[in-house]
């Protein structure tokens, strides 16, 4: 600060000052007003979006900001931009600047009754912004539920790599075993196979058993999950990692195998039950446990464990038992994650669960921040989203990708928003009157 | 029947034999040391009685009860609190948190509590931050509780441990060198804590210290142990004057 106002502020600095300066109203705007906001933008896109994109020169609305557009005809950059601002920028910003104060005061309101209904409040808002944003393109709700699969998977690991801190590699099995279980249950009981024969039941019944199917995918990876904690977790150290690759490759080799479910020609025909909102509904339910989890003083062991583990036995920490249990618990969500993959692409093969799949979720993981809730929903949508939207460019994202991830390996070695906690409670409050003020004053 | 007994404990580590026929007794709210030089197996025999490592030969009674060949966390639940020479604390959790890990096994909330959230948990994670903050409070660290332990000053740091060690309900404490690479200001306020605490809980406290002055003016009576045994044992004023300890410290006299 004394420096600035010794030597006449850098170009750089003063781009900063104005970047800050511009950005003070909105401080004060509250989740509900910015969630608010994104709803006015999607519902203006949905209206408007397809004779603007034609009016601008395009065939279709830009499906993730115009990336793909832009990589595979960048004359075509002008017109993503006016789209983008026209459409996003513009009226995100002015709603959620102007209706701070009104919805300030509703989230102070909402704060007067139990927790779950404010949650439930966001939690809606959030769905109508999704449905209305993925609703334009069978493009976007595909991608939309496949980044939220993604999150419960990156979640989960991260309980293991992050929190737990061993290292492990049988992520992609335990989908792979959630996948094929719940693939196989629908398919027997609530489908008119050719492989599988006659439904047993009524297939009308099948999506309110769907979630019986999920759980019981996520039970079966459970129990994968102990055949590799029983021998591994008898020691510290690089057991983990190799056992659990091991792993991953026995599931692989042997669904590649099983006649019963395809070998290596995988499982198609999954009927269309993981639809938005069921995705949503378990994307949530996830994020919601696994965070109560890590929270408690039994997940909180788990950092203890971590850290130092001939401390936590002292101070009367099960180690063994806390560490069985994150595992247990983390496949149980990735098998989870798995059935519900199964159902959104229709079709599974052992392929699917390799080693790129493995790749992309530790990815996911250590570029969003290790031991955070936050950091792994950061990593899996950023991931998810670069990954999609640089398709164009091939084989060539196979290179930047990994190029970005050496980049946070050096800049910020535990990933983008590492060690923090995500707090439900905190996250729903209105912003302080002192910011409020402040811009008022400079605006 | 005393509280906790030791008889006979020998330990080999492959042809070493670190701790050889140690015996000890300790009373309700005792204070008792235990000095000898360097590499004399101190923290060895702490490690044995806390199960870190299990004895080759010998029994290890808490309360008359066998404890020699259970787990750490097991024998800590049971009431034998231990502190660190160089203390071990957590590197990513906060100075309450600490404190509120070493009531894991008095919780009772179990996995649907720790994955739903319910109001049993609640309760129980309020009633730990509340004990948690009252142990904190005394040993004079409360103001800390929300900061990472890696911040703090080395004395407070200390303070922490030792409030950690008391929240698992210790019946005897066991304080590897509590005041280790401390000044004498932090040593004089580190007995005033443990006096304290002492008073207050009432538990008996089994110490390993270097600091001669520490270990006269709080323990009741003391062992000097050289070489993995016991080589005298009685108050402060005996072992200050015993031939034997001053020869293991100091080396024998040499006629020319």
């Amino acid at each position: 600060m004394t420096t600035e106002t010794v030597s006449p502020p850098s170009t750089r600095q003063r781009f900063r000052a104005a970047l800050l300066k511009a950005w003070e109203p909105y401080r004060s705007v509250p989740l509900l007003g910015w969630l608010v906001a994104i709803l006015v933008a999607v519902g203006l896109e949905r209206l408007v979006g397809l004779p603007l994109a034609y009016l601008l020169g395009m065939s279709k609305v830009p499906a993730l900001l115009g990336v793909v557009v832009v990589l595979s005809d960048p004359i075509r950059i002008p017109s993503v931009l006016i789209y983008i601002l026209l459409i996003y920028v513009v009226p995100i910003g002015l709603v959620a600047r102007f209706t701070a104060p009104l919805f300030n005061r509703i989230a102070a309101y909402l704060m007067r009754y139990p927790l779950l209904v404010t949650a439930l409040v966001h939690l809606l808002l959030l769905y109508a912004d999704l449905h209305l944003w993925a609703s334009i393109s069978d493009y976007r709700i595909l991608v939309a539920r496949l980044t939220m699969i993604a999150i419960i998977v990156t979640l989960s690991l991260n309980l293991v790599n992050g929190y737990m801190g061993e290292f492990s590699c049988s992520h992609p099995g335990f989908m792979a075993l959630g996948a094929y279980t719940a693939s196989v249950f629908t398919l027997v009981l609530f489908v008119n196979d050719n492989r599988f024969g006659e439904a047993i039941f009524p297939p009308s019944w099948g999506p309110y058993f769907f979630p019986v199917g999920l759980v019981l995918g996520g039970v079966v990876s459970a129990i994968g999950a102990l055949l590799v904690a029983i021998p591994s977790f008898r020691t510290r150290g690089d057991y983990l990692a190799i056992i659990s690759l091991a792993f991953m490759f026995v599931v692989k080799s042997l669904f590649e195998n099983m006649e019963v479910v395809g070998g290596a020609r995988g499982v198609a025909n999954q009927p269309d039950y993981a639809t938005l909102p069921i995705v949503f509904v378990w994307t949530v339910l996830s994020v919601w446990i696994m965070n109560n989890f890590v929270r408690s003083t039994m997940g909180k062991a788990l950092n203890a464990v971590r850290d130092d583990e001939l401390a936590a036995t002292a101070m009367t920490v099960d180690t063994r038992k806390t560490k069985m249990v994150a595992f247990l618990f983390a496949a149980f969500w990735a098998g989870v994650a798995g059935g519900l993959f199964a159902h959104v692409l229709h079709y599974i093969n052992p392929d699917t669960f390799g080693i790129r799949k493995l790749a992309e979720v530790l990815a996911m993981v250590y570029f969003g921040g290790l031991n955070s809730v936050t950091g792994s929903i950061v990593g899996a949508v950023s991931l998810n989203l670069i990954s999609e939207a640089l398709r164009p460019l091939e084989i060539y994202k196979w290179i930047i990708i990994p190029i970005m991830l050496i980049l946070i390996m050096i800049y910020r070695p535990t990933g983008l928003v590492a060690f923090t906690e995500f707090e439900i409670e905190k996250l729903f409050l209105p912003k302080g009157e002192t910011s409020k003020g402040a811009g008022h004053g400079t605006a | 029947m005393a509280l906790l007994e030791v008889r006979n404990m020998t330990h080999w580590f492959g042809g070493l034999r670190a701790v050889h026929n140690y015996n000890l007794t300790i009373e309700k709210g005792q204070i008792r040391g235990l000095i000898g030089p360097n590499g004399a197996g101190k923290t060895t025999i702490f490690n044995l009685i806390t199960g870190v490592y299990h004895p080759t030969e010998g029994t290890i009674l808490l309360e008359g009860e066998d404890i020699t060949h259970l787990e750490p966390n097991e024998i800590a639940s049971r009431g034998l609190g231990r502190t660190f020479q160089n203390m071990r604390l957590w590197r990513y959790l906060t100075v309450l948190e600490h404190v509120k890990m070493a009531r894991y096994s008095k919780l009772t909330y179990g996995l649907v509590g720790a994955f739903f959230g319910t109001a049993k948990r609640e309760a129980e994670e309020k009633a730990n931050t509340e004990l948690a903050m009252e142990l904190l409070d005394l040993v004079g660290a409360a103001q800390f509780a929300d900061q990472l332990v890696t911040s703090l000053p080395y004395g407070i740091q200390r303070r922490v441990e030792l409030a950690r060690a008391l929240a698992t309900e210790p019946k005897v404490l066991f304080l590897d060198e509590p005041t280790a690479g401390m000044n004498p200001e932090e040593l004089i306020q580190m007995m005033e804590i443990i006096r304290k605490v002492h008073d207050q809980i009432g538990m008996a406290i089994f110490l390993i210290e270097h600091r001669m002055k520490f270990v006269m003016e709080l323990c009741e009576t003391i062992q000097t142990l050289n070489f993995g045994e016991v080589i005298a044992e009685g108050t402060p004023e005996e072992i200050r004057n015993n031939p034997v300890v001053i020869e293991a410290y100091l080396g024998k006299e040499v006629e020319v």
